[in-house]
């Protein structure tokens, strides 16, 4: 370490940043050497893509979370916000009846609208109502998930016509080039959130708000407009995952995405991103959804977990997971 | 379910005449208030549409009779609709209560005024309220299951799916497996997945990476047993002989029904109980039989031979 001296300043400090973002990514290969050692098929290719392509709903939520929460706010609503567009989108596709494509068209397009209207409510109310965000989409919150189970009248939602649900299928089972659609999908969804985030002055105002509201705008940053975007753009962002997720059951229900909002919270800041905002990191985002849903998958696959301790054995997972990412990151 | 109802309404006429000869016939005004949840998920949807039936049955078997149904969103709302329904001067309450801590007291206070109690699925605190009780049987839920197992595996590998941890579940799970002993049939592994699913869809996923031969799974649940029913497509896997679901909800009985093989059998919880609930009632004022009591109502294989008595594609459930 002596050699550093010699080195010129700006080298070490790029390194450590490396180290940061490379984190996550150790602690998921740390899982997966873990998950061989407990049962040799979690290494087989169907089990990792299970896994994979089952976190891709909170992955794509998550990456509109990383605007969110890097934008200095919080979304609470996403879970209740994905149950309402799910039972919203199979109500029209049942309305619309035909089973074509364009009719597949219409329900996907009114999905991301919905979701967009959803993520603007928000944002506006945030914005220029100068509530709490935790407050305002707490609120918005129970209202999506109760109008989500009047629209069920308690029951399920069903998409009842069985070869519009054949169409739609592959959407979640279908594969290209051997890679399943719904992987394809975060994979698109986390590149373009990186290259808005990363290379567009938007991104950087993002991150400029987060870290010093005030800073941000005495340098002209317009808070109200980005703000406000960054919540549209998770209302998008809930709206893609309920895409890929309505072809897999074909039902909403009232407790579809329960909860999904602090698995979200927890795969953004597993990946990076600072919680009071200023710091954000899409791929390290990705990697924390793949490392909840890895953790879960480990739990059932072990055979020495009680059913009734895997919630435990989960969180103490989750938090060894932050410690030994932190002490890489002082270690440096 | 329904063989249920009607037979203890015929045993009920039947005592009835041989006690009398001449069954009381004469005009008698008898109002019956009802008071349940909601429809907040599938099965409390089942109960509203069951009860509303069984209203409209009830006033034209028996004349004079009226009947109101009341749904609340809530504990306390269903307090403040116990209330609206003595304002209107009923003879009898069927309630199915939102929890038994909130509403004892309230239903105690309705008793005050001399109103007949029948309570149904959820027990009060204090059972002395009641002058009947219509509930469900979740261990003979358990058993029944286990039982089926046995039978017509012989000898194999079932996985097991939870529900919510509750004493329901646990009451269920632990009759599972005691109806098991002693057979070959083995339970090779056990996960929650909260009546939900999605989790259910996850769990089997995971199910199937672990197990190399799985012979059935009980999935405890219809909803589960749908999640569970994609995932095994997905997996292609052939060694799955049957899935067993439970609780009754239509689309399920339709694939027993149908002589689906996947779906060969369900057990039922039916949320048509508040039905026998309401005939109970209406027996007790316009027979002369005695109705007081606990009726605990059978949880029942349904195969494609009876599933046809426990088919209503108008319900919601």
């Amino acid at each position: 370490m002596t050699e550093t001296a010699l080195r010129s300043t700006s080298q070490p400090r790029r390194f450590s940043l490396d180290m940061r973002a490379l984190s996550p990514f150790i602690a998921l290969i740390v899982l997966m050497i873990a998950g061989a050692l407990i049962n040799p098929d979690f290494l087989t290719a169907s089990n990792l893509l299970n896994v994979v392509t089952r976190s891709a709903f909170i992955a794509i939520i998550a990456v509109g979370a990383t605007f969110v929460i890097s934008g200095g706010g919080l979304d609470l609503s996403v879970g209740s916000m994905a149950a309402l567009i799910a039972g919203a989108m199979i109500l029209i596709l049942n309305r619309a009846g035909g089973a074509d494509a364009s009719t597949l068209l219409l329900g996907m397009g009114a999905a991301l609208v919905l979701g967009a209207l959803c993520g603007l409510a928000n944002g506006l109310i945030v914005t220029f109502g100068r509530i709490e965000p935790f407050i305002v989409t707490l609120g918005t919150m129970g209202i999506f998930r109760s109008l989500v189970i009047w629209l069920a009248a308690g029951g399920t939602i069903t998409l009842r016509n069985a070869d519009l649900r054949e169409l739609y299928r592959p959407a979640y089972f279908g594969t290209v080039a051997g890679i399943p659609v719904p992987i394809l999908v975060f994979l698109a969804a986390a590149a373009i959130g990186a290259i808005l985030l990363y290379k567009t002055s938007f991104g950087r105002h993002v991150i400029a708000i987060g870290s010093n509201e005030d800073v941000a705008r005495y340098s002209g940053v317009p808070i109200w407009r980005v703000r406000t975007l960054t919540y549209v753009i998770q209302g998008i962002c809930v709206a893609i995952a309920v895409l890929v997720y309505v072809p897999r059951l074909g039902s909403a229900t009232p407790t579809t995405g329960l909860l999904w909002e602090l698995q979200a919270i927890t795969a953004v800041v597993v990946g990076g991103t600072a919680l009071r905002g200023g710091i954000g990191r899409i791929w390290g985002t990705v990697a924390g959804a793949v490392i909840l849903e890895l953790v879960a998958n480990i739990m059932v696959l072990s055979n020495f977990v009680s059913e009734f301790l895997v919630g435990a054995v989960q969180g103490a997972i989750i938090i060894i997971a932050m410690l030994v990412q932190r002490s890489l990151q002082r270690g440096r | 379910m329904k063989r249920t109802t009607l037979r203890l309404a015929a045993a009920a006429g039947l005592l009835a005449g041989l006690a009398t000869g001449a069954m009381a016939q004469d005009k008698k005004n008898v109002t019956i208030g009802v008071s349940i949840p909601a429809a907040t998920h599938g099965w409390t949807g089942g109960v509203v549409y069951h009860a509303q039936e069984a209203a409209k049955q009830l006033e034209k078997t028996y004349p004079g009779l009226k009947v109101v149904v009341k749904t609340s969103p809530d504990g306390a709302s269903q307090a403040n609709a116990l209330d609206d329904l003595t304002a209107q001067k009923i003879d009898a309450l069927v309630v199915l209560p939102f929890n038994s801590d909130e509403l004892t007291d309230p239903v105690r206070a309705v008793k005050k005024r001399g109103t007949f109690i029948t309570v149904v699925d959820r027990g009060l605190k204090d059972a002395s309220i009641q002058d009947i009780y219509v509930a469900g049987n979740n261990p003979e839920f358990g058993r029944v299951a286990g039982k089926y197992m046995a039978d017509n595996l012989k000898s194999g590998n079932v996985v097991v799916f939870r529900g919510i941890p509750t004493v329901i579940d646990e009451e269920r799970v632990v009759n599972f497996e005691k109806a098991l002993e002693g057979s070959g049939v083995k339970v090779i592994d056990k996960q929650y997945a909260n009546w939900n699913r999605d989790d259910a869809f996850r769990v089997m996923q995971d199910y199937l990476s672990k197990h190399p031969k799985i012979d059935a799974v009980w999935a405890s649940d219809d909803d589960m047993a749908l999640g569970v029913l994609e995932a095994i497509r997905q997996g292609k896997r052939e060694d799955i002989k049957f899935v067993l679901g439970g609780a009754g909800m239509k689309d399920m009985v339709k694939r027993v029904m149908d002589g689906d093989k996947m779906i060969p059998a369900d057990v039922s919880y039916p949320p048509a109980m508040i039905a026998t609930a309401m005939n109970v009632t209406a027996a007790q004022f316009f027979t002369d039989a005695p109705m007081r009591g606990t009726y605990v109502l059978n949880a029942q294989l349904i195969t494609k031979d009876n599933a046809k008595e426990h088919y209503f594609p108008n319900s919601p459930f």
